[in-house]
């Protein structure tokens, strides 16, 4: 008697967690349809993009026109006015310049360290993941014994020991400690692909294993993989910030909110637009890309809907 | 007539449950050794080893005489050869010699004085997240797309998203200045009252995360197979859900604990600095403020090394929770 | 041992039960998910009964609707998104479908018990199965911890596990595949239900070791006189153990009887077409003989009898009107409007 493959409403009557496969029939553009309906998906999109315009554009919102490094002392410590909409800082810097400028660092640090941590994660943990054995007992030790360094704790460590702080060394020891987590996410993701039929039919046709890897599974074990790297990237730009607060991230001259809140702590009740507005856009920015992440989550889990 | 199954055979063969488990602790120690060597390797590379001046490495870019330079590098053995410097390294860990800053004072000391304010601080975040967070994602999963639910949903993406030195400050202002119902910072005659805020500060993120966690967990284990036996059981919808799926949804929680540690001795770092408690995290934030790098490393040694006990100890716990992971 | 109901009480609730009436029966059966897409008839009309003794078969494929049914009689459908919209179910002439949730509760485990297909799922994984099955005896009958275990020991042995007392402590995973369904039978046993309902027992399991199992199914019914009904969508595998069979189409029963005579003297033309589709060994062909077409989408259940699209002997009458159930001989039903026509012309 033949058991045949039936639509999903068939399906769905027997076990209702089965997933409804749209014209297309494929993940992503299913995902898509979902996401674009989705306001939450749609409110983070925009902000992202907003503030990537910002990171790559600050002129083109500094509308008042100031230069942030332009800081005549007198005008220091001024409340939000309409001639400074944000104030100005300790040395009479117009904030909202100062502020609007911030977020280059932080975007550029947040993708530069997702971006090739998410490579490398996926490179070895592909490897990994696919060839097992040796070289996977290899590559999760080394896993291992970067994870058990925290964040934080080995940021500060090694960057309290470096000289000069710009984006290039705050990236670089960001990276250094954040891969871990991408690649375990990459190898357990490439490891549950690896073991659908697909993957066999494809060896038993002959298919290379680099073309195993390319072809089918990486689309495949991706989902999760983009997911998390969105999120990393808010988790990123929330970790230089507060390396930059503790005073190990970046250094003046530059221009970063985590420094913008480091010097206002201790003037929190005389000045608190110094915390506010710097405060405001990290929480913003972090909070637009957790949330995209979250959502893209959803659309790509058919176990969640 | 009734043949006993012949893949019975090929079963691994009964083993007493204390056995199964210990022989997993051991395993998991001998895996536990090599990362902390490593690990430890890794910060006397990057204190001794890197290119440049280890000096500077050591003690910041202040100016020192010859002889005091001297007196550093007799102390931290720098004249030494490599292998030989790291041997004395790790002897000196292993000692509990942890360095010391520009007064002469050791790590350790300072270590011992300021670790029960630290514990303190850390055991209430930990008690409040772990309470709060099983609870309210124990809530919002039980009744999906609830009420509670969206409630727990939003106000932890919320809580994620701002970072926590932000979170502390907001504390600070809302509840300290403006309200002023919470001292805003530390005072050693009412200890626990006036951590209540940090505490609170420090957990929250985590109590986010553990919430979240909580919250799918029972949500994927609700739905699993085993959910319908114990209903078709007859067994209480409490009982299903309170004993049933429960022991099944903590077990990913138990793991994020294990990474939770970190985040909290990073957290408590920033936390200590904001509510100026006279903790590690403050001694950690005041050295790297006076370049007093021997101390920020030793401190920070100490941490990482607790870190990873902590680790093994979360994964002995995650094999007594799970009895599938004891073949591991 | 012997399945004895009196030490039981006689209401289940406030309903008394009718000693004299069949241990189930269901009548009219209606099931349907509501879901985003549109709502899914899983059941529509399904009405048989059980008795003491007596082996049921229900027969279909995967979306005919059998294990949808089996869940409404045991109460355990999730609704939202699933809901009885129309019937009853009686056991023993009680009304179960009404009754509030926590007298429902009583019914599952000591009246009706059921076991399902992957017991490696089913079972709870983190505990072990002495402590599963114990829990029986536990939350039921106020058992003690050791009570309950040398109970659970004692169900082992009767479901055929061999060293149950050293393995009462092992965990579901270190089971084979076989020995876990004897586990889950010895724990669907634990109170001496008067009906037991195997939703594809056998079908996760090897060949051998389906035998075996429907073996102790078997002897486990002369033991204890319980009502068992077995739902499978293989045919072999019931047929030396099952008295009666109901063959169900598209949520709906489309024959009924006893099933050596449905088997060899089919009145359905569904019924028919799986008798023919089966391989024979010893008739050596080039093709094989599937029914054609594809099952229906139950979000758009065809007009009339729903078989019609696939369906060799369909004519207008069976897309315009739905057959009612016909008797075709004593105890015996097909819906079907031309089945002297399908019985004349078995292959």
């Amino acid at each position: 008697m033949t058991e045949p493959m039936t639509s999903a409403a068939l399906v769905g009557a027997e076990a209702i967690e089965e997933i409804p496969i749209g014209p297309e029939g494929s993940l992503w553009s299913d995902a898509w349809r979902l996401l674009r309906r989705r306001p939450i998906f749609i409110i983070s999109s925009l902000l992202v993009i907003l503030m990537v315009l910002i990171a790559l554009f600050p002129g083109l919102f500094n509308f008042p026109g100031y230069n942030p490094r332009d800081c005549p002392l007198q005008d220091a410590r001024l409340r939000p006015s309409a001639e400074h909409w944000f104030g100005t800082d300790l040395l009479g810097c117009d904030y909202y310049a100062r502020v609007l400028y911030g977020t280059r660092v932080s975007i550029a640090i947040g993708i530069i360290v997702t971006t090739v941590a998410t490579v490398v994660a996926l490179i070895f943990g592909s490897i990994a993941g696919y060839y097992g054995g040796l070289v996977d007992t290899l590559i999760a030790r080394a896993t291992d014994v970067v994870f058990a360094i925290p964040l934080i704790l080995g940021g500060i460590l090694i960057l309290s020991l470096v000289g000069q702080r710009g984006i290039m060394q705050v990236s670089a020891v960001l990276i250094l400690l954040g891969w871990p987590t991408m690649l375990r996410l990459a190898r357990s993701s490439v490891l549950a692909v690896k073991e659908n039929d697909y993957v066999d039919a494809a060896r038993a046709l002959g298919a290379s294993s680099f073309r195993i890897i390319r072809r089918h599974i990486l689309p495949n074990a991706l989902a999760p993989v983009i997911v998390y790297a969105t999120i990393t990237v808010g988790t990123i730009i929330a970790a230089e910030a507060a390396l930059s607060f503790l005073g190990v991230g970046l250094q003046l001259p530059a221009i970063s909110w985590g420094l913008m809140i480091s010097v206002a702590q201790n003037r929190l009740r005389t000045d608190p637009h110094l915390l506010f507005f710097p405060g405001l856009f990290l929480s913003i920015t972090v909070f637009a890309f957790i949330l995209m992440g979250d959502a893209l989550r959803d659309a790509l889990d058919p176990k969640l809907r | 007539m009734d043949r006993i199954d012949p893949l019975d055979s090929y079963r691994p063969t009964l083993v007493k449950k204390e056995t199964l488990l210990g022989r997993y602790l051991v395993r998991r120690i001998l895996q536990f050794i090599p990362v902390f060597f490593v690990a430890t390797a890794i910060i006397f590379l990057f204190v001794y080893l890197m290119p440049g001046d280890p000096i500077r490495a050591l003690a910041g870019d202040r100016q020192m005489s010859p002889s005091t330079r001297q007196a550093l590098r007799d102390r931290y053995d720098l004249d030494d050869p490599f292998h030989v410097q790291y041997v004395k390294y790790m002897g000196r860990l292993f000692t509990g010699d942890l360095g010391e800053d520009f007064r002469g004072q050791q790590v350790t000391e300072k270590l011992a004085a300021k670790l029960p304010v630290t514990m303190r601080l850390a055991l209430m975040a930990f008690v409040f997240e772990v309470v709060i967070g099983i609870l309210a994602g124990i809530l919002a999963g039980v009744r999906k797309n609830g009420f509670m639910d969206n409630l727990v949903l939003a106000s932890t993406l919320v809580v994620i998203a701002i970072p926590i030195f932000v979170l502390g400050f907001i504390a600070q202002y809302m509840l300290g200045v403006r309200l002023g119902v919470m001292p805003i910072s530390y005072n050693p005659s009412r200890p626990t009252f006036s951590l209540l805020m940090p505490a609170l500060v420090l957990g929250s993120v985590s109590l986010a995360y553990i919430a979240r966690l909580t919250r799918t967990s029972l949500v994927e284990n609700l739905r699993a197979d085993y959910v319908r036996t114990a209903t078709s059981k007859g067994l209480s919808r409490r009982r299903v859900v309170g004993i049933h799926t429960l022991r099944n949804s903590m077990i990913p929680v138990v793991t994020y604990l294990a990474i939770d540690l970190g985040a909290l001795m990073g957290g408590a770092i920033i936390t200590e600095t904001i509510f100026n408690v006279p903790g590690i995290g403050r001694e950690v934030y005041n050295a790297v403020r006076s370049q007093e790098n021997a101390v920020v490393v030793g401190i920070v040694t100490f941490l990482v090394v607790v870190y990873m006990v902590a680790n093994l100890v979360v994964d002995v716990l995650y094999a007594v929770l799970d009895p599938r992971i004891r073949y591991d | 041992m012997t399945a004895v109901d009196t030490y039981k009480k006689n209401t289940i609730g406030d309903r008394a039960l009718d000693p004299s009436a069949p241990l189930l029966t269901v009548d009219d059966l209606h099931v349907e998910f509501r879901m985003d897409m549109g709502t899914v008839k899983a059941v529509n009309g399904l009405t048989y009964s059980l008795d003491r003794h007596e082996t049921l078969a229900i027969l279909g494929e995967s979306g005919s609707g059998k294990s949808v049914n089996a869940q409404a009689v045991m109460g355990i459908i999730d609704t939202p998104p699933g809901y009885v919209t129309r019937g009853s179910v009686k056991f023993r002439g009680a009304e179960l479908l009404d009754l509030p949730e926590s007298q429902r509760r009583t019914v599952r485990g000591e009246r009706i018990a059921m076991i399902f297909q992957d017991a490696l799922t089913a079972l709870n994984p983190v505990f072990s199965v002495g402590w599963q099955i114990a829990e029986m005896f536990r939350i039921h009958r106020g058992a003690t911890k050791k009570e309950g275990f040398e109970r659970a020991i004692g169900l082992m042995d009767r479901a055929k596990i061999p060293m149950a007392r050293e393995r009462v402590n092992s965990y579901p995973h270190e089971f084979s595949g076989g020995m876990r369904q004897r586990v889950m039978i010895a724990m669907a046993l634990a109170l001496d239900p008067d009906i037991l309902i195997a939703d594809e027992p056998t079908t996760a399991l090897d060949v051998t070791v389906q035998a075996q199992i429907m073996q102790l199914l078997a002897d486990l019914q002369q033991e204890t006189g319980m009502g068992l009904i077995l739902i499978t969508h293989d045919l072999g595998v019931v047929a030396e153990v099952a008295d009666n069979v109901v063959v169900m189409y598209a949520g709906r029963e489309v024959e009924t009887g006893e099933i050596n005579q449905v088997y060899h003297d089919p009145t359905h033309p569904y019924t028919l077409g799986l008798m023919q589709s089966i391989p024979r060994p010893d008739v050596h062909t080039d093709r094989l003989n599937p029914i054609k077409g594809s099952p229906p989408d139950l979000m758009h259940i065809p007009s009339g009898c729903p078989f019609h699209p696939r369906c060799p002997y369909a004519r207008e009458k069976c897309v315009i009107e739905e057959p009612s159930l016909h008797e075709v001989a004593p105890g015996r039903v097909s819906a079907c409007h031309f089945w002297k026509e399908v019985r004349g012309d078995r292959a």
